[in-house]
């Protein structure tokens, strides 16, 4: 109690000194709360994503430096011989220029089939999606995200109308929900425009398909479905490695991990800027043992002892970090808020990573407050009292 | 106040030691530094002190009379021989068991006052009351009395800046008093005041003596303060090397301050 009130006149004594301490601490609290909330939100934002694909989803694509193509005939394929599954749906996506009258946005178009709205569970808002005929026939159609059917049309109905996708003309059948769910690792599916498969390959002159989707059945064990699928690629190409096939928890293992390992990283470089506070402090301490040491030469000639000492100045630099690291709480939890309102980044402030930050910074206001408060404690009385 | 086993309005008779000394120095020795390099600061020192006594320690500068009063202050231990506060042998006690008795039986006065700068006089006062883990109210009174006796009751809550050196000192004689002390020891007290100030903390000094009954030794160079104690022990070299009681005819009675001990000029 007594230490307490001592420290803090200590502190009061030297307001700028003492502020401009704690900034360090501040500044590392602030930068561990902001940087570790910012990477826990991204990583749920990614989460979130990849689980908005659609749920029991397996996913195919070419193994990239192996030169393998996956076709149509695959996606068949995998519709017939694999148990299980309830639809395969070959992708290929390009980023192309789209045209409405005057206006021209480059959107990432989609060829795709009949079957996108139940396997990624993103159906129709109006009008109507790809069917089968459109599919087989390659129809010129095309389905808009809705974001894409605002940047294109503004206020106007886009049903109906004729726009232009690499130049060629193809009606608007429908528009699509929004989804609200995209952009960071997976494509904004609010802003794709939808074509039918064929009619994409036609158009950028392949026959190739760039992924396929697998949906899987409820109930249905996801291994052996894609031991299966690789099974049927490797006898195709003859190379066990020729396509890879991922399930849906073995991205999100995968997308943890890598998150993960960013959090920590990013709060661990935040956390060596609040050890240079830590430093920060022992520095400033360490000056006002010599400035003080008179002053603690009296104390210990009235009576105080070493302990004495030791918890007035242990106090004065466990209150600059605690203070420090309250304030930079604070700050971190605006700073995250912010980012999270400019960067289009989500930012969740994790209860258990604030505890860690003001955990650190106590531990860092002891740590590097106890050699200062040593050398106090330690001093000769006869000494100190000779000190000017 | 009630201080200590001797009562206020009767101080003991001086010249009739009996009893246990307060102060006992056996054959002590303090040598700084070891080997060739070692510095006999103090040599074979023998002294007794009574209860209720006023005495003055003069001798050149380097004659050992910090060192003296540092060991009898409990700042420092003898290297060698016996030091018995109260009877009790505190030569060998530890830092800790130091500050106690410190804190218990003994206040400081510094020639440089040493008043902490950003407490009020009563946050000074209070310095020892605080480590004897005294409650704040009953700190706060204790401080105020003590500031009372010196007369500085009207400066409780005037920071050392704002005081004159005399005003000053008599704060830091308040603190050492509040601690109810047997022993005060006073290093060069009036060393950094004029001559009339210093003539009113002599005064406090004697005041405190008789009324209180405290144990006063103090430092002093000035021949003229010595006869205003009625004891000079007389240092040189490390030894003491005369020690002689100041007859009633040659004492001097400081002229007190003001009948409401108005404080005196500041320090020059």
């Amino acid at each position: 109690m007594e230490s307490l009130r001592l420290a803090l006149d200590g502190l009061r004594a030297n307001r700028m000194r003492s502020f401009l301490t704690m900034l360090g601490v501040i500044i590392g609290v602030a930068a561990v709360v902001a940087l570790v909330s910012v990477g826990t939100g991204a990583s749920r934002e990614v989460t979130a994503q990849v689980e908005a694909l659609g749920s029991n989803l397996v996913m195919v694509i070419p193994a990239s430096a192996r030169g393998r193509d996956l076709r149509l005939e695959d996606v068949a394929a995998i519709e017939a011989r694999v148990d299980g599954v309830l639809a395969a749906l070959p992708s290929i996506q390009r980023e192309l220029t789209v045209r409405w009258l005057g206006r021209s946005e480059k959107v990432d178009v989609v060829g795709t089939t009949e079957d996108m709205p139940q396997v990624q569970r993103h159906p129709v808002a109006r009008g109507r999606f790809l069917s089968h005929q459109d599919v087989l026939y390659r129809r010129q159609v095309a389905v808009l995200g809705s974001r894409t059917a605002e940047r294109l049309f503004g206020p106007h109905d886009p049903l109906g109308r004729e726009i232009f996708v690499a130049g060629r003309p193809f009606a608007v059948i429908g528009v699509m929900t929004t989804k609200g769910r995209g952009g960071i690792i997976v494509p904004d599916a609010d802003d794709q425009v939808f074509i039918p498969i064929t009619t994409a390959q036609r158009i950028l002159g392949t026959t190739r398909v760039g992924s396929i989707y697998v949906s899987v059945a409820e109930g249905t064990d996801v291994g052996p479905v894609t031991n299966h699928i690789r099974r049927i690629f490797e006898v195709r190409f003859n190379d066990p490695d020729a396509v890879e096939v991922f399930s849906q928890e073995q991205i999100l293992a995968a997308v943890g991990n890598v998150t993960g390992i960013l959090t920590v990283l990013l709060g661990s470089i935040a956390g060596i800027s609040l050890l240079v506070g830590g430093i920060g402090i022992m520095n400033i301490m360490l000056v006002s043992v010599t400035e003080r040491t008179r002053e603690i030469g009296v104390r210990k000639a009235v009576g105080a002892k070493r302990r004495d000492i030791l918890a007035q100045f242990l106090v004065e630099s466990v209150i600059i970090s605690l203070t420090g690291g309250l304030i930079g709480i604070g700050l971190g939890m605006l700073g995250s808020e912010a980012i999270a309102r400019f960067g289009r980044i989500p930012s969740v402030v994790s209860v258990g990573w604030v505890l860690v930050a003001f955990g650190f910074a106590a531990a860092v206001g002891v740590f590097f407050g106890i050699y200062p408060a040593m050398k106090a404690a330690r001093l000769d009385p006869i000494e100190a009292l000779r000190h000017d | 106040m009630a201080r200590g086993p001797s009562s206020p309005s009767a101080p003991l008779p001086r010249g009739s030691h009996r009893g246990t000394p307060l102060i006992e120095l056996q054959r002590v020795t303090k040598v700084y530094g070891e080997g060739r390099l070692s510095v006999a600061a103090l040599q074979e020192a023998d002294l007794r002190v009574w209860e209720g006594e006023l005495v003055s320690i003069m001798g050149p500068s380097g004659s050992g009379k910090s060192t003296l009063m540092n060991i009898l202050g409990c700042l420092d231990r003898p290297t060698r021989g016996v030091y018995l506060l109260e009877g009790r042998d505190v030569s060998a006690l530890t830092d800790n068991e130091l500050a106690e008795i410190r804190n218990r039986k003994v206040g400081f006065v510094f020639q440089t006052f040493n008043l902490l700068p950003r407490a009020t006089a009563a946050e000074n006062v209070e310095l020892p009351l605080i480590y004897r883990g005294v409650p704040r109210a009953v700190r706060r009174r204790m401080a105020r009395e003590a500031l009372e006796i010196v007369n500085m009751g009207h400066r409780l809550t005037h920071r050392p800046a704002q005081l004159s050196g005399g005003e000053q000192q008599r704060v830091a004689i308040a603190r050492a008093l509040a601690g109810d002390p047997r022993l005060i020891l006073a290093d060069e007290p009036t060393g950094n005041l004029d001559s009339r100030t210093g003539e009113e903390i002599m005064g406090l000094f004697q005041r405190v003596n008789e009324e209180l009954g405290v144990t006063v030794v103090l430092v002093t160079h000035d021949p003229r303060r010595a006869r205003q104690t009625r004891r000079i022990i007389r240092m040189l070299d490390g030894r003491l090397v005369g020690d002689d009681p100041v007859p009633d005819e040659e004492f001097v009675r400081a002229a007190r301050g003001g009948p409401d001990g108005k404080a005196g000029e500041p320090a020059g």
